[in-house]
């Protein structure tokens, strides 16, 4: 009796997480398969749920009718700059907070965690005078700037779990050899961390490769047009090209898909163990 | 000796911290206040020679507005059925991938990767599935029988907020199912063999192991969601964009429409200090809730 319900509950189970598995994928497996059939087959009734024959015309309509490859260059080098940033930065302040405990260092975690909670538009009057100020509207450096911004309080938080996992003994071994400390957190603790931190870098580069709104405030300019920018426009657009806007997604799409499926484990890990421990 | 050895470790940590508190300062903080007084005055991108305080106008002006009745409402909705619906299932999900499986990091890839994507793009490829005409939704639907003629899911006010809903909910299980089975997996195995002992069932043992133990993680993700789903215009601005005649517009869409459309940055930041209000509000009684009902529980 037991057994027969065991079977039934793994049954159950198999079934349940089949119909979450297909909710899933497909809203992007239609997109692909979309981006995937001759331009006419799109709009035509009854839909194909896989292409007669596949056509790769809409990723060549998009290259042709927009500067997509400039799109594409512009969104990879603003964030691996950015994210690279932002490691710099967040490596020496979250090392610094998981280690020593000094006056305002309650504080200061506060006031990190504080900006990850007020809608950051209240800010963009300001910011787009301080771009404007600064030469920096419609060049990348804008969005560089502020992409490190946005990310260096999150990734210090995300860090700092990181290094308070590692014992303080270790570098502390290395400064009796000789090292300095700063020597030491690069010598002996930054290899340890390798996965947190190429975690953390990914991380900062999806947000980065994501980010609309400050791209739409700063950036105007078809040269140093991302590609949210340019998928904005296109949308905004009266009468929407769903073959051509289904291969841009597409395209949007697959690099941070790819780069997650790769590092899932370390990206969930990173992101759980401040959660679940804090 | 030992007052230089201190002061050598205070500059290191100076050092460290300065780019990181300079930047979040200045670039964050600083703006944020500076946003705060532009509230109180007559500030617009089209006359920006004209910027005197105007008192509470812009807060008069947006709250008055005929739609912010329904904006209120469909901040209500759109944060508590999405949080509902989307810790539901992700508990639900959590549960069932709680024990290794074969596969179930491969499992993972392709049920987790939706945090990937921005709220935008989620947003577009949703547009595409609801379309009125061809949306594969429709058809769906048609073909299980379950409509008779297509829906214009985002061309009906009735069904315009209900389907940004659903894109958010799709968006959103991931975060619960990742942070609760990772909690899920700290409840140490011998509590649930002791239940067992006890002749707890499976839903006993739920009730009276998992979810006490995991209360904190339950507390902490879903206040951070709360005030994440709250923030987050990106997949209704992707979708919709407030439409159709400003039906799915939340508070954060509405601020939005005003610095992007309206270039009116004084109404804005108006919508933003209510939005920091809310917020605040929520944390503090949210805080206090929980806490409260700890204490009942010891």
């Amino acid at each position: 009796m037991k057994k027969r319900f065991a079977k039934l509950g793994l049954a159950g189970k198999i079934v349940v997480l089949g119909i979450y598995l297909v909710f899933m994928v497909f809203p992007l497996y239609w997109m692909i398969i979309t981006s995937l059939k001759p331009r006419n087959e799109i709009f035509t009734l009854p839909l194909q749920y896989w292409p007669k024959k596949i056509s790769f015309e809409n990723y060549v309509q998009i290259f042709k009718i927009s500067k997509f490859h400039v799109y594409l260059g512009n969104s990879l080098f603003i964030s691996l700059v950015a994210a690279a940033i932002v490691l710099l930065v967040t490596i020496l302040s979250g090392y610094v907070l998981a280690r020593f405990s000094f006056r305002g260092s309650g504080q200061l975690m506060m006031a990190f965690f504080v900006t990850q909670m007020i809608p950051l538009f209240i800010g963009f009057s300001t910011l787009y005078m301080m771009m404007s100020k600064m030469g920096l509207l419609n060049k990348q450096a804008s969005l560089i700037l502020m992409y490190t911004v946005g990310l260096v309080p999150f990734c210090t938080i995300m860090l700092r779990g990181f290094f308070q996992r590692i014992p303080a003994s270790l570098e502390e071994a290395a400064m009796i050899d000789g090292c300095s400390r700063l020597g030491a957190l690069y010598r002996v603790i930054v290899p340890i961390m390798m996965p947190g931190i190429s975690a953390t870098f990914i991380f900062a580069f999806v947000q980065n490769w994501n980010e609309l709104f400050m791209a739409i405030m700063f950036i105007d300019r078809e040269s140093s047009k991302t590609l949210p920018v340019a998928m904005n426009s296109f949308i905004t657009k009266f009468d929407i090209d769903w073959g051509s806007m289904s291969a841009a997604t597409v395209l949007s799409v697959v690099p941070t898909v790819v780069l997650f499926a790769i590092c899932q484990r370390f990206i969930v890990e990173g992101l759980t163990q401040g959660a679940v421990k804090g | 000796m030992k007052l230089f050895r201190l002061n050598r470790t205070q500059t290191f940590i100076f050092l460290c911290l300065l780019p990181t508190i300079l930047l979040v300062f200045g670039f964050t903080y600083y703006p944020i206040v500076k946003g705060i007084d532009v509230a109180f005055r007559n500030y617009s991108l089209f006359n920006l020679s004209d910027v005197r305080y105007i008192g509470m106008d812009n807060f008069k002006t947006v709250t008055s507005s005929a739609q912010f009745g329904t904006i209120l409402k469909n901040t209500a909705l759109w944060v508590s059925i999405s949080l509902v619906l989307q810790f539901v299932i992700g508990f639900g999900v959590a549960l069932l991938m709680r024990r290794s499986f074969r596969g179930r990091g491969v499992y993972q890839g392709f049920v987790f990767y939706s945090w990937a994507l921005s709220g935008f793009l989620i947003g577009i490829i949703w547009r595409w599935l609801f379309n009125g005409q061809i949306g594969v939704v429709n058809d769906l639907l048609l073909k299980m029988g379950l409509i008779s003629e297509r829906i214009g899911f985002l061309s009906d006010p009735k069904w315009a907020m209900f389907s940004v809903i659903v894109a958010n909910v799709w968006y959103g299980v991931a975060f619960f199912a990742i942070m609760l089975l990772a909690a899920l997996q700290s409840v140490p195995s011998e509590l649930y063999e002791a239940a067992e002992i006890d002749g707890a069932g499976s839903f006993g043992q739920l009730r009276h192991v998992t979810i006490p133990y995991i209360m904190p993680t339950i507390i902490s993700t879903t206040a951070l969601r709360v005030i994440w789903i709250f923030n987050f215009p990106d997949l209704i601005y992707g979708m919709t964009n407030g439409g159709p005649a400003g039906s799915t517009h939340i508070l954060t869409t509405y601020m939005l429409d005003k610095i992007v459309f309206s270039g009116d940055y004084g109404q804005a930041s108006a919508i933003g200090i209510i939005c920091i209000a809310i917020l605040v509000l929520f944390t503090t009684f949210y805080l206090f809730a929980t806490r409260a009902g700890k204490a009942g529980d010891f």
